[in-house]
């Protein structure tokens, strides 16, 4: 389909706000529902779309990987636990009155005054639709050229999270079965 | 050529038997200490008759150097000793007499805990003395003038378990610590005005001085300030209050130090000053008043007291009395000369004084004495000589020596001769008094008398012939050693007495050659004034024998109808009780109540207890921040967050 | 044409939601997805950074902080797993241990 460059930062603007609010629809609904599985399908929603935002920005290669690893791999992990534990609802508890006090108002003046000076005087420019060249071969040459030391690095990150993972959750009566079969 | 005399030796051999004993005594047998403490301070004597026998062929006077010590800018004083006739004198006075005692000491502390303690003290006593006999500038003397206190004050609280003893060393050493003050301030300034402290350059300096005849001026003010230093070192009015208290030391103690050297080092001091003080006729006066009224005050109070000890101490601040009366009449010589008489005569009387208590089991009242004199002949023997020759009896050396003394008195104002004489009465009267008491009459003592726990019970036994020896050669010194003569003696001390007075001193001259021109034509107001002495003492003996011999209760019925004034003299004039209401009582509250309670208590503790309570009290209320909830643990990160981002807003937006 | 600004404060709402979730949450895996929520808050804004000065290293660092999300997201749950299983909640008002 052919778009006149004219309306093209229309349909920008547009696709933007789209995909911006349903991340913001689905970060609020992550706060409000109670259960732990709503608030992870919700966030399941808010990185579909953010997906939809690295396209606009013209990174496919992230936008990709954003779907297949975080919402594919992690979130699905995250189901995983939730649905084993079952913890049921929240319950309504005492909390802190730090967070409660300082935090969150904190939080929201932070937010605030940030993007009253991105909009005041951050002396960003326009971004285009599409803007970055996000070839996968170019990135694949950063990573293993220039970000090599790092690439390597977060491999041995990834063996040794497994590993920890791999002891904090193994069930103790399994490993004294163990110990009392040999 | 001056021969080298190696007179650093002489101090030096008694400190190495100190530290040889101080510090491994206690692992010795007593007869190893007593070996080592006689051995050092003997070769101490022997290295003094050696310097005696060279004496001759040295150039006077001797200066050798040891070692450097200070250079600071323009001033300098150094380790170097200095010889010349009057420390001579000293020196022989110092060692012999030093090694005598040591020699009766070791027979008398035989029995006693701390054998080793007592003789590593008292051959610390002798290195202080010596160091300041020889010193040749008044810093090292000063050295030597601390350290004879600071043994003192070692060897009166010899028996430091009793708490008199303790107190007494504590009152000896800060009463003499006031004098030193004095001293102090007087050796500054000869260090701020002559540039030195060396004795030889600072009598040079002074030499061209006139002396201060119109008004009190520097050499005034010098000459008094040292006065103070000499009255606290040699117990006259006002310091001397240590002196009776320091009887509480064992009788050794009080007869080396406290009769026959480390309280004429005052006299010495003077003496080696007296070209200062002879510019200064005001203090050259004061002097002389203070040593008189002490001679008188002194007696006075002797009359009245019991224990034999407290008469001997009396008696000394009373004989320091003469000798001071001797140097405030410029009569430096019969000053020394009388010291030199005097270490004899009382260093004997205590020794004896010990001897009896030692044979008496212990009891110091002259009250529970008595007969002794059949039981003990060798001390009575000794203790007589002694008496004869304080009182100033002739030929005994005490005469020849007092003699000179009321004589160039005399000489500057019948007050002070009057006053002599009277004390002469007094001093003639106590001592035969307690002549009387110990040895004569009925034994009032009680039956026990056993000799200190257990081992001889043969009652009243004369003391072993260690003891007896000192005693003899004592009380031979006594009876011959003024024969010498006051007119050679005289003569002997004349080059340092007369070096530096120059011709225009005070009206009183010592030029010796004068006063023996003098003598031929005064000769016969000599004798008589002779005779009045001897008349006073001879009185004082038929007083006591009358008081305390013929008629025993007659001393009760005088003191009966002198009532308070009596009352009194017993009391010392109360004058401790003064000292302690004016200056002893004012000064501890002040240290309770100040610096202690008002400073130390509750400023310094309190700054730092309070800084601790402050401390908890602010960690207490900062420890409730880790609560162990993690939802405030996150709250606070987003709070301080929420900071950092405000802050950074501002910054970048300013 | 859409300002930078817009991204970035999207991000920022993003971010906003994760902490306020991770302070008023009470569940230990709620709180846990808010991590990840801020975490892809960081991720956007790195992106349009990139995007802004053409430079392609800010999408490889977006790549690594997604392994360093998922290693971080796999030990996380591993530990709430093993809490869970000693103090049988998810509550993490309850998971207090250290209160005094």
């Amino acid at each position: 389909m052919e778009v006149h460059s004219g309306i093209e930062p229309m349909i920008h603007l547009t696709l933007f706000l789209l995909f911006g609010g349903i991340c913001v629809a689905g970060a609020v609904n992550l706060l409000a529902q109670r259960h732990p599985i709503n608030s992870a399908l919700s966030l399941v929603v808010v990185m579909g779309s953010l997906a939809g935002e690295y396209l606009l920005l013209g990174a496919e290669f992230v936008a990709a990987i954003q779907v297949i690893i975080y919402a594919g791999a992690i979130m699905v992990l995250f189901v995983f636990v939730i649905m084993l534990l079952n913890a049921g609802e929240e319950e309504r508890t005492g909390g802190s009155r730090v967070a409660l006090l300082f935090g969150v108002p904190g939080m929201l003046i932070g937010t605030v005054l940030m993007a009253w000076v991105l909009l005041e005087r951050s002396g960003t420019q326009a971004v285009s639709m599409g803007a970055l060249p996000g070839a996968p071969k170019t990135i694949g040459w950063l990573l293993f050229h220039d970000f090599l030391l790092p690439f390597e690095v977060t491999s041995v990150l990834v063996l040794i999270a497994i590993m920890g993972a791999v002891v904090l959750a193994s069930h103790p009566e399994s490993v004294q079965q163990r110990n009392k079969e040999r | 050529m001056t021969p080298n005399l190696h007179l650093w030796l002489i101090p030096l051999l008694p400190l190495a038997g100190a530290a040889i004993n101080g510090l491994f005594g206690r692992r010795f047998s007593r007869r190893a200490v007593s070996s080592i403490a006689l051995g050092f301070c003997g070769a101490a004597f022997a290295m003094a008759l050696w310097v005696v026998a060279q004496f001759s062929a040295l150039s006077l006077p001797y200066s050798e150097y040891f070692a450097p010590w200070i250079r600071a800018g323009s001033f300098q004083a150094d380790f170097a000793f200095y010889l010349d006739q009057l420390s001579l004198v000293m020196l022989l006075v110092v060692t012999g007499v030093g090694f005598l005692i040591h020699i009766y000491s070791v027979g008398y502390m035989w029995e006693e805990g701390g054998f080793y303690r007592f003789f590593s003290y008292l051959n610390l006593f002798m290195f202080f003395m010596l160091t300041l006999v020889l010193a040749n500038n008044y810093l090292l003397m000063f050295i030597g003038w601390e350290g004879v206190g600071l043994a003192s004050y070692l060897l009166i609280g010899f028996w430091f378990t009793k708490d008199s003893a303790v107190a007494a060393g504590k009152k000896a050493f800060i009463v003499n610590r006031i004098g030193d003050f004095g001293f102090l301030i007087a050796l500054f300034l000869l260090i701020k005005h002559f540039g030195s402290l060396n004795f030889v350059q600072v009598f040079h300096r002074i030499a061209p001085l006139r002396p201060e005849t119109t008004g009190a001026g520097l050499l005034t003010a010098i000459g008094l300030l040292l006065m103070v230093g000499a009255a606290g070192k040699s117990a006259q009015i006002p310091l001397y209050v240590w002196l009776p208290d320091a009887m509480e030391g064992p009788t050794p103690v009080s007869a080396l130090i406290h009769a026959a050297t480390m309280v004429t080092a005052g006299v010495y001091m003077v003496a080696r000053s007296h070209v200062i003080l002879d510019r200064a006729p005001m203090a050259l006066m004061v002097v002389a008043i203070i040593g008189t009224l002490t001679a008188l005050f002194a007696a006075t109070i002797g009359v009245a007291q019991t224990d034999i000890k407290k008469v001997l101490a009396y008696s000394t601040i009373s004989q320091l009395g003469y000798m001071f009366m001797a140097c405030g009449v410029a009569a430096y010589s019969a000053g020394i000369f009388h010291l030199m008489t005097h270490a004899f005569f009382k260093g004997l009387l205590f020794l004896a004084a010990g001897s009896v208590i030692h044979a008496v089991g212990g009891e110091q009242d002259m009250r529970k004495m008595g007969g002794l004199r059949t039981k003990i002949p060798w001390t009575f023997w000794t203790m007589t000589a002694a008496t004869f020759a304080i009182a100033g009896f002739w030929p005994f050396a005490g005469f020849f020596s007092k003699d000179e003394i009321l004589w160039q008195a005399s000489r500057v104002s019948f007050v002070y001769w009057g006053i002599g004489v009277f004390t002469a009465f007094l001093t003639s009267f106590y001592m035969f008094r307690l002549w009387f008491l110990t040895f004569f009459g009925e034994y009032r003592g009680e039956a026990k008398a056993a000799h200190g726990g257990g081992e001889h019970q043969a009652g009243i036994h004369e003391s072993p012939k260690l003891m007896l020896a000192p005693l003899v050669i004592l009380a031979v010194l006594s009876v011959c050693g003024g024969w010498v003569g006051s007119v050679r003696f005289e003569r002997f001390l004349t080059p340092v007495l007369q070096a530096g007075s120059g011709a225009s001193v005070s009206n009183v001259s010592t030029n010796a050659l004068a006063s023996a021109n003098e003598r031929k034509d005064e000769v016969s107001s000599e004798t008589l004034l002779t005779a009045v002495a001897l008349g006073a003492a001879a009185l004082g003996l038929y007083l006591a024998f009358l008081m305390y011999y013929q008629r025993p209760q007659l001393p009760d019925q005088i003191a009966a109808s002198l009532g308070g004034f009596y009352d009194a003299v017993v009391h010392k004039y109360y004058v401790d009780d003064l000292y302690a209401t004016l200056f002893v009582k004012p000064l501890l509250d002040a240290s309770t109540r100040i610096l202690w309670q008002g400073i130390d208590r509750d400023v310094i503790d309190a700054a730092v207890d309070n800084g601790a309570d402050g401390a908890r009290e602010i960690s207490d209320s900062v420890r409730h921040m880790q609560s162990g909830n993690l939802r405030s643990y996150a709250g606070w990160i987003a709070a301080g967050a929420a900071g950092v981002i405000a802050y950074m807003v501002w910054m970048g937006t300013r | 044409m859409v300002p930078l600004s817009y991204y970035l404060i999207l991000s920022g709402i993003l971010f906003a939601c994760g902490v306020t979730g991770f302070l008023i949450k009470r569940n230990i895996i709620t709180i846990f997805l808010s991590i990840e929520l801020m975490l892809n808050g960081a991720n956007l804004s790195f992106v349009a950074f990139a995007a802004q000065w053409h430079a392609l290293s800010g999408q490889v660092f977006v790549f690594f902080v997604m392994v360093v999300a998922a290693a971080e997201a796999a030990v996380g749950l591993a530990i709430i797993i093993a809490v869970f299983r000693t103090r049988e909640t998810l509550n993490v008002d309850r998971v207090n241990l250290l209160k005094l």
